[in-house]
């Protein structure tokens, strides 16, 4: 008798049982369950976060004590010729890095997908694996083997050109002030183009096959389904996918440092916030490493992500949840 | 309009061009690794054969670094670190789906700020933490910082699974009377089983292959991961391209070995729900 209830009702059990337990049991359990992840989650991802921005109003003296001076490390930052120079060189070259994914990854992605989800493609699940598998690499190792194909030493890139009849094209791309920003751009879209893939290609999976074949009939063809019905109905995850792009920009550090090391050479030409916050903060060759400055880069970084992220969720994705299905 | 063969042709030489793209630096790395050093000048795209066939770049690599320990370290960090995330990830996402509570919202908002803001912008104060706790320059550091970035996104994809569970296996369970902590853990941490390869590829993977805690909190060369070990190999023996090769192969291929085992699990994980 009591299970058929149960079954008819299904949220009453679990109020009934929550609300007869005692307050201090129920309090005890959520302890239990949301403790350990609170706990750690709190202590050394929100705390560290909120500590950075405290230190970037300290400044330390010669002694290594700290003073607190309010907004004096950010005024330093921005106007400074010798911090501002270098940062706004950083952040715009952040910004290309930026660019140069949402302009080649991002489409090359939702082309992949769209090819991939065409009904009755053969093999496409190896084509998937194959073209996922350099996201799951390392970035030092990608970086890192990308710097010997791209060598004028080995000249395997240089081989690849004149076997086209392009051999003139080829140039030390990553060794060219230039050059060097895009090429390590590129490098990092040639391994990053499965997520964009796999996000897309899971959501045109989940277009309801009703509105495919309504469009089949109306004698529609692939490319015009894919563009004027699929690609509309994916722009929540187009939005979703810009903005994992954006904030995966500032873990760009990886591949900087790999490649070309914390200079970000040449003469800065690579260096991107995430680089700058390494010197800063760290140290490299001659500088000593500036904690508190380090701290005011990092909060600067906090509050161009916050814009990003805001942007995203008040903007992009309100106006795009009208589309959803 | 084409006709359906010739359409067909054209999709997979497009495909297999990018496939090529993607597959090609990988494969030229690992083949040069087991030749000679003249043949990898010589012919770098040539496989290689009876008489160029050589390992010297693996005996150098194993001879002048730690290259076992690097595979130790990062074995038994991402490990424990999967555990934990895993574990403690699944229970905040039951308790937050299952039980609503006053602000079990704004704890999930709190939760889910991790996801956006990436945790290294806190590196500052986490170094000057684990220093204070005498903490820096071991894996214990590594694993307390990698659970912490890796729970947000694990709490959002676990809730999503927990969702799907249908209610009627925890009200049976309810109603014959069995404590809500056994529900949990033996009635619906096994149906989260399918979600692992998920967050595997959202957060474990990021994990082992980190370059920025590793070099910011490990100084010493017996506390490096093989990401780092490896970054600071080739750093060392840049003009040594036998080992350099070695290197990046060693690093390469248990990372291949495990994704071709496991593709079907991962790529289904990211796109779980979307196959109906």
């Amino acid at each position: 008798m009591r299970g058929s209830f149960a079954k008819r009702t299904m949220a009453e059990p679990l109020s009934q049982v929550v609300a007869s337990m005692p307050r201090g049991r129920f309090l005890a359990l959520m302890a239990l369950f949301l403790g350990p992840a609170v706990a750690i989650y709190t202590l050394f991802s929100i705390y560290p976060l909120i500590a950075t921005m405290a230190l970037s109003t300290y400044t330390t003296d010669s002694s290594g004590a700290y003073q607190f001076v309010g907004l004096v490390n950010f005024v330093t930052l921005l106007t400074d010729a010798v911090w501002s120079k270098p940062f706004w060189n950083a952040a715009w070259n952040n910004l290309v890095f930026f660019a140069v994914h949402m302009l080649v990854q991002n489409p090359i992605g939702i082309a992949l997908a769209g090819l991939l989800s065409l009904p009755g493609l053969k093999l496409k699940s190896l084509y998937r694996t194959v073209i996922f598998l350099p996201t799951m690499l390392s970035v030092v190792i990608v970086g890192f083997s990308w710097n010997l194909i791209l060598s004028p030493l080995w000249g395997v890139a240089e081989g690849a050109l004149k076997a086209v009849g392009l051999g003139s094209w080829f140039a030390p791309w990553l060794g060219l002030p230039s050059t060097a920003l895009v090429t390590l751009a590129l490098i990092s879209v040639w391994q990053f183009v499965g997520i964009p893939m796999m996000l897309i290609y899971a959501a045109l999976l989940n277009i309801p096959d009703e509105l495919i074949d309504a469009a089949r009939v109306d004698g529609l063809g692939h490319f015009r389904i894919f563009w004027h019905i699929k690609l509309p109905l994916v722009l929540p995850t187009i939005g979703l996918v810009s903005i994992l792009t954006f904030v995966g920009n500032f873990n760009a550090f990886d591949l900087i440092y790999t490649v070309k090391g914390a200079l970000a050479g040449p003469n800065f030409a690579s260096d991107i916030l995430g680089t700058f916050f390494y010197r800063t903060f760290f140290g490299f060759q001659l500088q000593l490493g500036n904690p508190t400055m380090g701290a005011a880069v990092a909060t600067v970084m906090f509050f161009i992500i916050l814009a990003g992220v805001c942007l995203y969720l008040f903007i992009v994705q309100r106006r795009l949840r009208r589309y959803a299905f | 309009m084409l006709n359906q063969p010739a359409r067909s042709l054209g999709v997979h030489i497009i495909l297999i061009a990018y496939s090529a793209l993607a597959l090609g630096p990988i494969l030229l790395v690992v083949m040069n690794s087991f030749k000679a050093r003249n043949a990898i000048f010589g012919a770098p795209l040539a496989p290689p054969n009876a008489t160029t066939f050589s390992l010297v770049g693996y005996a150098k690599v194993f001879k002048a670094s730690l290259i076992g320990t690097y595979f130790a370290n990062s074995l038994i960090v991402t490990l424990v670190s999967m555990f934990l995330v895993l574990l403690f990830g699944a229970m905040a996402a039951w308790a937050l789906t299952e039980y609503k509570f006053r602000g079990s919202t704004a704890l999930a908002l709190f939760l889910s700020i991790g996801i956006m803001v990436p945790i290294r912008l806190g590196s500052v104060a986490i170094l000057k933490m684990m220093r204070a706790a005498g903490l820096n320059d071991t894996l214990t550091a590594l694993i307390l910082v990698y659970v912490a970035q890796g729970l947000p996104m694990s709490i959002f994809i676990l809730s999503e699974f927990v969702q799907q569970i249908p209610k009627d296996l925890r009200d049976a369970a309810r109603c014959d009377g069995v404590p809500e902590t056994r529900i949990f853990f033996e009635v619906i941490a096994p149906l989260l089983r399918p979600a692992i390869a998920t967050v595997a590829v959202f957060t474990i993977v990021p994990i082992w292959n980190d370059l920025w805690f590793p070099l910011i909190l490990t100084s010493s060369d017996s506390t490096h991961t093989i990401t780092l070990g490896v970054q600071q190999f080739l750093g060392q023996y840049i003009t040594d391209w036998n080992s350099v090769l070695a290197a990046l192969s060693m690093a390469i291929l248990p990372v291949v070995a495990i994704y071709v085992i496991f593709s079907r699990q991962l790529i289904s994980g990211l796109t779980a729900g979307a196959v109906k």
